[in-house]
């Protein structure tokens, strides 16, 4: 806080402790993490919904794509896994536009806390959805016959290459959820763009398979470059170059989206 | 003299709308002020731009001290806020919904903890704190609001409409609040609808209507604006209103009216008549069950004040 000259203060001002913007982060991201845990029913789109994912295409595609079941569930569920991490992160700017509309924001605004405090503990709270996630994903792959071809190292460094990517796509949600007027809208918008970058890659099928366009899609598409990393780390294969172009696209991401979002934040008041 | 806080003339649009149409309002340390407006006067818009939410188009507001646009953090430290509409966290428990408030305002968890079951039982909230929200009751979750504001101990509190559903017991519950915060020294902006709320806290009232204050004063001082005193005579037999009406017009010079069934009064200048009124009633022999001598309510002095400004409104229009 800069000095005060200006005016004269007639009611003096006791500074806060300091790390302010981490505490309160941190705090925000209890609340988060506590409402998360009272509505269990919010947990669906990271429980249910990856087993049907993994049912669907391995028992519909698997036969015919792969020849065995086994082999396609090799293939599929590391991408599978990239996949449905990158969904986990859309609700937060969901429930950041819900929040906004309820008088309880208007709280926070009228607290001496950091404006991007509700925005980065809304984020770090709903991480623990990218975990349940890859828990439920791992463990129900582990049960149809998923197995890791690479040591434990290499297992937990996909995870949280995973979540770093969810993480950078969750401050393009919650730009959007600042933006648009409408949860449901920001809701809709959120599949209008996780379809193609999702799907647009090699996440069912090899690249080789594809046409020509959606070959050069993949090629620039990051998702696919993380799958492409997820595969390599969990299953065995080259990793390096996608390790390293994930990385540098998420920093990316959240460099540019990160700002803008807390600046929309801040517009709004 | 120092004001803990003071606005000079804010104004606020939206859009075509002008809320506030350059707004003056201040109150000395350790006093109440009430704001009294009908809807859509501006009274959540001036709390909004005192309380760093929203900011003027013009006119500056100075809190403690501290401009509110120039040093809005300092602002927020030293006040806090109870908005017109509830801003509690419906998902959180009432203790929750505090400590949150306390580790947010950089209590540590063990004193947060403290000052919300403090803040709990003061609002007799303390069966349901661990409840959440949305299981309370409206007037339940106004009085939570309330704690909410009160967390960091603030030096200037302001409170949009903090009685606005709540049943007499509890409205009276929270005047007792206010009291003993400002007995504590903090300052208040109180806005209402209620005039016998601002009547029973304010030391000092502005009326706001169409962005503008139309009148500040004391509520006595307000009171004197629409007129003065007023006698009101009830005579025990109903027989007997035409022989006092003919009395109270004999001794005072106002028109004499009737106010309700077998009530007659007459505004008065002096409130020495009074005298003379029960001197000649008595002579007259008859039995009075009422007799007063009042100022108008301040429902009179706001209906008074705001019909004013229509009017003006209608003539510049
Ligand atoms: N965000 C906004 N956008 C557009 N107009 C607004 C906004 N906020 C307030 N207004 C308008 O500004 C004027 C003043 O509103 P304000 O809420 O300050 O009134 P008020 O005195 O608090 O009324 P009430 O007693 O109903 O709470 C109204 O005409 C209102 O419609
Ligand atoms: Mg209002």
């Amino acid at each position: 806080m800069t000095t005060i000259t200006t005016e004269t203060p007639i009611i003096a001002v006791v500074p806060g402790r300091p790390f302010g913007l981490v505490r309160h982060s941190l705090v925000m991201a209890r609340r988060s993490l506590i409402k998360t845990m009272r509505t269990p029913e919010q947990l669906l789109d990271v429980t249910l919904q990856p087993i049907i994912f993994i049912v669907l295409f391995v028992y519909l595609l698997g036969g015919a794509i792969a020849g065995s079941r086994h082999d396609y569930l090799q293939f599929l569920l590391p991408a599978l896994l990239v996949q449905n991490v990158l969904f986990a992160s859309a609700p937060t700017g969901v429930s950041l536009n819900t929040d906004i509309k309820t008088g309880v924001f208007d709280r926070f605004r009228s607290l001496p806390i950091g404006r991007s405090a509700p925005l980065i503990g809304g984020v770090l709270g709903d991480m623990i959805r990218f975990v349940v996630a890859i828990v439920v994903m791992l463990g129900f792959g582990y049960a149809l016959g998923f197995r890791f071809g690479t040591n434990p190292l290499a297992v937990v460094a996909a995870c949280l290459l995973v979540m770093f990517l969810a993480f950078s796509f969750s401050w393009m949600f919650v730009l959007l959820g600042m933006l648009v007027r409408e949860p449901g809208a920001v809701q809709g918008l959120g599949f209008v763009i996780m379809f193609p970058l999702t799907f647009g890659t090699n996440v069912l099928v090899p690249t080789n398979t594809l046409p020509g366009w959606l070959q050069a899609w993949v090629k620039v598409n990051p998702v696919a470059d993380a799958m492409q990393a997820a595969r390599g780390l969990m299953v065995g294969g080259p990793v390096l170059d996608a390790v390293v172009k994930t990385l540098l696209w998420s920093v990316g991401i959240l460099a540019v989206f990160a700002p803008l979002a807390v600046r929309a934040y801040r517009r709004k008041t | 003299m120092s004001f803990a806080f003071q606005a000079t003339g804010l104004v606020k649009r939206f859009g075509r709308t002008t809320a506030l149409a350059g707004v003056d309002l201040a109150a000395e340390p350790g006093t109440v002020l009430g704001v009294l407006g009908p809807n859509g006067a501006g009274k959540t818009t001036a709390v909004r731009i005192l309380a760093t939410l929203l900011r003027p188009d013009a006119g500056t507001a100075v809190v403690g001290g501290y401009d509110v646009v120039k040093h809005p953090a300092a602002v927020r430290r030293i006040s806090g806020l109870t908005g017109q509409f509830a801003s509690v966290d419906e998902d959180l428990t009432g203790t929750e919904n505090l400590v949150l408030i306390g580790q947010l305002l950089d209590l540590r968890r063990g004193e947060a903890k403290s000052r919300a079951a403090g803040l709990l039982a003061d609002f007799d909230l303390t069966e349901a704190a661990d409840r959440p929200v949305k299981t309370y009751s409206g007037g339940m979750r106004r009085r939570l609001d309330l704690a909410a504001s009160l967390v960091g101990r603030p030096a200037i509190v302001y409170l949009d409409e903090p009685t606005t559903g709540l049943d007499p017991a509890k409205r009276e519950d929270v005047w007792n609040m206010v009291r003993a915060q400002v007995r504590e020294g903090t300052t208040v902006l109180l806005t209402t609808q209620y005039l016998e709320e601002a009547d029973a806290l304010a030391d000092k009232i502005s009326v706001i209507d169409h962005g503008k204050v139309i009148a500040h004063g004391t509520p006595a001082q307000l009171k004197h604006i629409v007129g003065g005193q007023t006698i009101s005579v009830r005579p025990a037999d109903p027989a007997h209103l035409d022989a006092v009406s003919v009395i109270l017009a004999g001794t005072t010079k106002g028109q004499v009216e009737s106010r309700g069934r077998g009530v007659l009064s007459v505004p008065v200048d002096d409130a020495k008549v009074l005298g003379t009124v029960i001197r000649q009633l008595e002579q007259a022999g008859i039995d009075v069950i009422e007799l007063s001598l009042h100022l108008p309510s301040l429902d009179e002095v706001f209906f008074t004040l705001t019909r004013g400004t229509e009017k003006k409104q209608e003539v510049a229009a």
